[in-house]
């Protein structure tokens, strides 16, 4: 059986399956729509958590990622897990307590106040369409590179199937659906991970082949000489500075702890003891793949360079000319994703073989050395609108695995529908918090109180149709910096929405002014300073240069500096203005402790 | 809302701001710590192949992370259930 058809076969049957269960879980109810009826056991809620935290950027982007950035990786993998621990401790229990359903309704009650509910329900909606608009256009690339259909028609397969079951069975529908996406992404992603680990490590772990050994030297020293010798920044250095790394991970952090998708998934679980639970499932779930990822990355990139340099694993002489293989017998998976322009090869000097190393290098010696040895620019790298850039694709790593590592094509199938999981369970989350900001917290909140539950259902089942279509439309027509954007997503929750549920929860006294003054200081400070530095890629003008960042933070972690500007804004207005009242001092108590936390209540 | 009338929300909330400090604390080492600002210096021990600090960095901090919200729950817990606020 060819591949096409195979993969057809197993992501039409994927498909049938979220399709299946979507049937069995309908909402029939408010409750059901927003919040799943609020009895998911905290295990199926952690497996749900974890599709819907892993989007396409965790399944196709991250390994690749750390590939090529080495240590510099790590913000991602500390970040993005770390988040769960501030979770755990900081927010989800105390939120499931105060048992509402969205959360805008926590910040307009607890700041008593319309005002910060709409604020809120602005940063929601900034930071979830941003994200899901990648989403939607890693389901169509998914589709176009696999299936080999246009990115469109697979944007619009991928629509129709989040509008079924989002629509169709609200949070409950979701939940299920996600679960059997985590199950799919989760097999994906860690085979061809276990034969990469085999293969390289001779240890089916991925997470101890990593700290594995490479004939007598172990695999990461050898990397870390194989990479250095060919020009580039030693793998476990890695190159951004120590504050980057330092304010990148803390706002991933607290920007994932922030994320409303991510915290809404705690309300649909009956106590407060499960929501701590449920966070700790949540992180094993995730681990297993981002554990695997490090290996994943470095492997490929080892594979990468041993492919086109025979002299990595036989340890001759790099520079010799026959160590760079010929371009005539570059391996099939190469030729193949040229097609995508993920990989590119050009021939710069003309010699007939593929030279690849870092000709940005510093070191002086190093380019002495591909000077004299005849090379004359890197040639291997990807497409990018037709012409040749000089490094290759992140997403290769991930994709194009399998086939470098030689394995059957129903692991090729596997990470096609993976894929295809890993975006269309994060989509749905993001587009559920989206209707319910709309139908809940907007209409049934604030412009329509009078509504009936029937109607308001309905209305979220618009505006979840609605969103789709947005999204979809988003995911056609990317406003060029969705990439860009999606990572900036954490630094605006980190910089807006998390410290005033923080403040909410841990401080009695902080009142209205000071909460709405905080949230949109952080808000606006964050985005700006990412506007200023990307208007580049946002507004086309010219680049202003990174030597002039705030202490040398890049705009991935200035959300930190907004995250502080919020606490302090706050503070000194709370004390300029009318103190919180007694009766919002009485709730913080109230959520303060478990017991008494029925599921949860409309108003 | 039934509360037990014992119940000290006082000595309740320190307990737990107490338990939540010693979280966040080792949180913060194994990760901020570990992994970032004393990398370098870890880096010349080795756990397996691995450099220690770089295995912290991309290994080590995201056990710790699952082990600690566990441990964290089971011990928030037992305040609870002390302080006769548990879930029935």
């Amino acid at each position: 059986m060819d591949l096409t058809t195979l993969t057809f076969i197993v992501v039409g049957a994927s498909f049938a399956l979220y399709i299946g269960i979507a049937i069995w879980a309908r909402a029939g109810s408010t409750k059901e729509f927003y919040v799943a009826g609020g009895g998911v056991h905290p295990i199926v809620n952690g497996m749900a958590t974890g599709a819907d935290w892993m989007s396409a950027a965790s399944f196709i982007s991250m390994a690749g990622l750390i590939a090529f950035l080495g240590y510099g990786g790590s913000v991602y993998l500390m970040g993005w897990t770390g988040g769960y621990v501030m979770l755990a401790v900081l927010l989800a229990p105390y939120l499931r307590k105060f048992g509402k359903f969205t959360v805008p309704e926590f910040i307009g009650d607890r700041y008593y106040s319309q005002t910060a509910r709409i604020v809120a329900v602005i940063c929601l909606i900034f930071i979830s369409f941003t994200y899901v608009a990648g989403q939607m256009r890693g389901v169509g690339i998914v589709f176009s590179r696999f299936l080999e259909v246009e990115i469109t028609t697979g944007l619009i397969i991928g629509m129709g199937l989040v509008f079924f079951y989002s629509v169709l069975g609200g949070m409950k529908g979701i939940t299920y659906t996600q679960v059997a996406q985590y199950v799919v992404l989760i097999f994906a992603y860690t085979i061809p991970a276990v034969f990469i680990s085999l293969n390289i490590a001779g240890t089916p772990l991925p997470q101890l082949g990593l700290g594995g050994s490479i004939g007598d030297v172990s695999f990461l020293s050898k990397l870390n000489q194989v990479v250095t010798d060919l020009g580039f920044a030693a793998y476990t250095t890695g190159s951004k500075t120590m504050i980057d790394v330092f304010c990148i991970t803390l706002a991933l952090m607290a920007g994932t702890a922030g994320l409303p998708h991510v915290i809404v998934r705690f309300f649909t679980v009956p106590k407060v003891h499960d929501a701590r639970m449920s966070a700790g499932w949540a992180l094993v779930f995730i681990a297993i793949l981002y554990t695997s990822a490090p290996a994943v990355g470095a492997m490929a990139r080892y594979n990468l360079h041993a492919t086109v340099n025979t002299a990595v694993t036989s340890g001759g002489d790099m520079f010799a000319p026959e160590a760079s293989i010929l371009g005539e017998t570059r391996p099939d998976w190469m030729k193949r994703w040229e097609k995508t322009g993920l990989i590119a090869w050009e021939d710069k000097n003309g010699d007939g073989r593929i030279q690849y190393y870092n000709e940005k290098s510093k070191n002086e010696a190093f380019l002495a050395k591909a000077e004299a040895a005849g090379w004359k620019g890197n040639e291997l790298g990807s497409k990018k609108d037709g012409k040749f850039v000089g490094n290759v694709d992140n997403d290769i790593m991930v994709l194009a695995n399998p086939e470098i590592a030689g394995l059957p094509n129903w692991v090729i199938a596997l990470i096609a529908a993976g894929g295809i999981a890993a975006a269309l369970s994060t989509a749905a989350g993001l587009l559920l918090v989206i209707s319910s900001a709309i139908s809940h917290d907007l209409m049934k909140g604030v412009f329509a109180k009078n509504i009936s539950e029937k109607t308001e259902l309905m209305a979220g089942r618009l505006a979840a149709a609605v969103a789709v279509l947005i999204a979809g439309y988003l995911g056609y027509n990317p406003p060029g910096f969705v990439a860009q954007v999606v990572a900036f997503a954490f630094g605006l929750a980190c910089a807006s929405l998390f410290p005033t549920i923080l403040m909410g929860i841990f401080s009695k006294s902080m009142n209205r002014a000071g909460a709405i003054f905080g949230m949109l200081s952080g808000l606006f400070f964050t985005l700006t300073y990412i506007v200023y530095f990307k208007r580049d890629i946002l507004l086309g003008m010219e680049k202003v240069p990174d030597s002039q960042w705030f202490l040398g933070i890049s705009p991935e972690g200035i959300g930190v500096v907004g995250m502080i500007l919020n606490f302090t804004v706050a503070f000194i207005v709370m004390k300029m203005t009318a103190p919180c009242p007694d009766h919002i001092q009485h709730l913080v108590e109230g959520i303060r402790y478990p017991r008494g936390a029925a599921g949860a209540q409309a108003h | 809302m039934s509360k037990s009338s014992t119940f000290d929300p006082k000595a309740y909330w320190s307990a737990t701001l107490r338990l939540l400090t010693i979280t966040m604390v080792i949180w913060f080492i194994v990760s901020f710590g570990a992994g970032i600002l004393f990398r370098d210096a870890l880096d010349s021990f080795h756990l397996g192949g691995y450099p220690l600090g770089f295995w912290f960095a991309q290994q080590g901090s995201i056990f710790i992370f699952v082990g600690l919200i566990f441990w964290y729950a089971s011990r928030m817990d037992k305040i609870d259930r002390e302080h006769d606020v548990h879930e029935e």
